[in-house]
């Protein structure tokens, strides 16, 4: 399973450290990574991969959401094959 | 992983209200067809639960999956007044309490198909069934009703004109609410995913699924950047927002339909608006130039928006349906009730605007104390737009009564609220009165 995440929120220390740990915790690959200051708010976005076989999409969107909670960030979980839909031809 | 396409489709999501208004599964019932009533509502029941046992199951899985909001979840059958016409029933409102028992047990927002097709005339399951509406709706709260009352091919049915006037008043009069699940159509189509006009033609598959889609914000949006150009360059931008938007209903509906293991059917490229601000057809008119909508110039910037959506909207996906074009329910769309509140915007206005997009006089509150006569006259004239223009056209009006101009009327949820609006006082009642069928126009005989 391959997801793309997005972090979006007010700059702070340590965002990537927090988002990246979790994803360690769980064991997802960080497969890209794209991170940038936009409207002074920090935004990241990560291409995530696991075996869903052990880790259903649910469990990590939601271990995602309760870390964005406590770190006042708004973080989405997506499948990919969304973007390429709506933006390719 | 391309960073602007994703935060782009997320701002269309996020920000600007894009989503998909339904996913509608169309279900065949001929082969419930029974001589006795009972036992024909037992397979209705059983074929739309076990056919769409999965339906709202997988919407919210696909919701979770990929971001994206699906609001409705509906279920769309074949014309009841076909269905029930072999059996002896005398009234067919039971046929609605099982629609409306299935609907329940499978969660879905709505079920349309409560309807008849009569532009050509009445056969016998229809008398029954337009009789049995007021009742029906009454006694259900997710059920839909629709009648066709023309085509460019048949003509209009004026007795079915004549009769749906005194349906209205009399749905109206039990409930005002309850005349916004009844919809009176001519050129209705057979694949249309949105309600209150859904139902499964005669000529579909078994079971299907269709997708409609939203997203006035983002149009609205994609304008605002194009401010002061010209309007070849408003045109472009709108097919090549309607282009993302379609991709958004194409893509989920092959996903539904994949798993599901049913086909997919259609997208229907309607924008459709909610009265959430900001997710509003109105206020892309006046983005492209109108101070309010109702304003002369609101027919061309309709029509270039409705043209614009389906050239956009037509290459996003494999087959595109139902509906297609801009929506003005007047009650789902804020701007549009601010400009009726302000007296920028009439009935006659949105009559002209009807010519032009998809659909008609649509979730529009007129007073109480409106004659039958003026509502089949309304009727009239739309089917009238449909027949000679080749497009669908509907009415869905609102007499409420004991109110009258000034007052409103609360649908509530996506439905919104209608500002009542004037009727022209004259009366065309001899006109409805005399009854018959307006022969079809001159351009349908093209064999």
């Amino acid at each position: 399973m391959r997801a793309i995440i997005t972090v979006i929120g007010q700059d702070h220390v340590g965002i990537i450290a927090e988002v990246a740990t979790t994803l360690a915790q769980k064991h997802i690959n960080i497969v890209d990574v794209s991170q940038t200051i936009m409207d002074q708010n920090f935004t990241m976005m990560l291409l995530g991969e696991w075996d869903e076989q052990v880790l259903s999409f649910t469990a990590v969107k939601q271990a995602l959401e309760t870390l964005g909670q406590q770190k006042q960030l708004t973080i989405r979980m997506q499948r990919e094959s969304l973007f390429d839909a709506i933006q390719k031809v | 992983m391309e960073s602007r396409s994703i935060l782009e489709t997320i701002q269309m999501i996020d920000e600007e209200n894009l989503d998909i208004r339904t996913v509608t599964m169309g279900i065949s019932l001929f082969d419930c067809i029974d001589s006795d009533g009972a036992k024909a509502r037992r397979k209705i029941y059983d074929k739309i639960t076990r056919s769409a046992q999965d339906l709202v199951k997988v919407a919210e899985q696909i919701q979770t999956e990929y971001g994206v909001p699906i609001i409705n979840k509906r279920i769309a059958v074949t014309p009841i007044a076909l269905i029930a016409a072999a059996s002896g029933d005398a009234d067919y409102v039971a046929y609605a309490q099982t629609m409306e028992r299935a609907a329940e047990a499978l969660g879905v927002d709505l079920i349309g198909g409560f309807s008849a097709l009569v532009q050509k005339g009445y056969q016998s399951g229809d008398r029954k069934l337009i009789a049995s509406i007021p009742q029906a709706l009454a006694e259900t709260s997710r059920v839909c009703s629709s009648v066709n009352i023309g085509s460019t091919k048949a003509g209009i049915n004026l007795d079915a004109v004549g009769e749906l006037g005194h349906i209205v008043k009399q749905t109206a009069a039990i409930d005002p609410v309850n005349c916004m699940s009844l919809v009176v159509f001519a050129n209705a189509v057979e694949d249309n995913p949105f309600m209150a006009g859904a139902f499964h033609g005669v000529g579909e598959a078994d079971r299907v699924i269709n997708v409609g889609i939203s997203g006035p914000g983002v149009v609205k949006r994609a304008l605002e950047q194009v401010r002061g150009q010209s309007i070849d360059v408003v045109s472009e931008q709108i097919k090549k927002t309607a282009f993302k938007v379609t991709r958004m209903g194409q893509f989920v509906g092959t996903i539904a339909a994949q798993r599901l293991g049913v086909p997919f059917g259609i997208v229907d490229l309607s924008l459709a608006p909610t009265p959430n601000e900001g997710d509003s057809v109105a206020e892309i008119l006046e983005e492209i130039g109108l101070d309010s909508v109702g304003a002369p110039g609101t027919t061309a910037a309709l029509a270039l928006l409705n043209d614009a959506v389906k050239k956009g909207g037509v290459m996003a996906c494999e087959h595109v349906g139902g509906l297609s074009g801009a929506f003005i329910p007047v009650s789902e769309d804020a701007e549009m009730i601010r400009a009726v509140r302000a007296g920028r915007l009439g009935l006659e206005k949105l009559e002209a605007m009807t010519a032009v997009c998809s659909v008609g006089l649509d979730m529009i509150a007129i007073p109480g104390d409106t004659s039958a006569a003026s509502i089949s006259g309304m009727i009239a004239d739309e089917a009238a737009i449909g027949m000679i223009n080749n497009k669908t056209t509907a009415v869905r009006v609102i007499p409420a009564p004991g109110k009258t101009v000034g007052d409103e009327v609360e649908f509530g949820g996506l439905f919104g609220r209608a500002p009542v609006m004037p009727v022209n006082p004259s009366q065309p009642t001899a006109l409805i009165a005399r009854g018959g069928h307006i022969p079809a126009p001159i351009h349908s005989f093209k064999n």
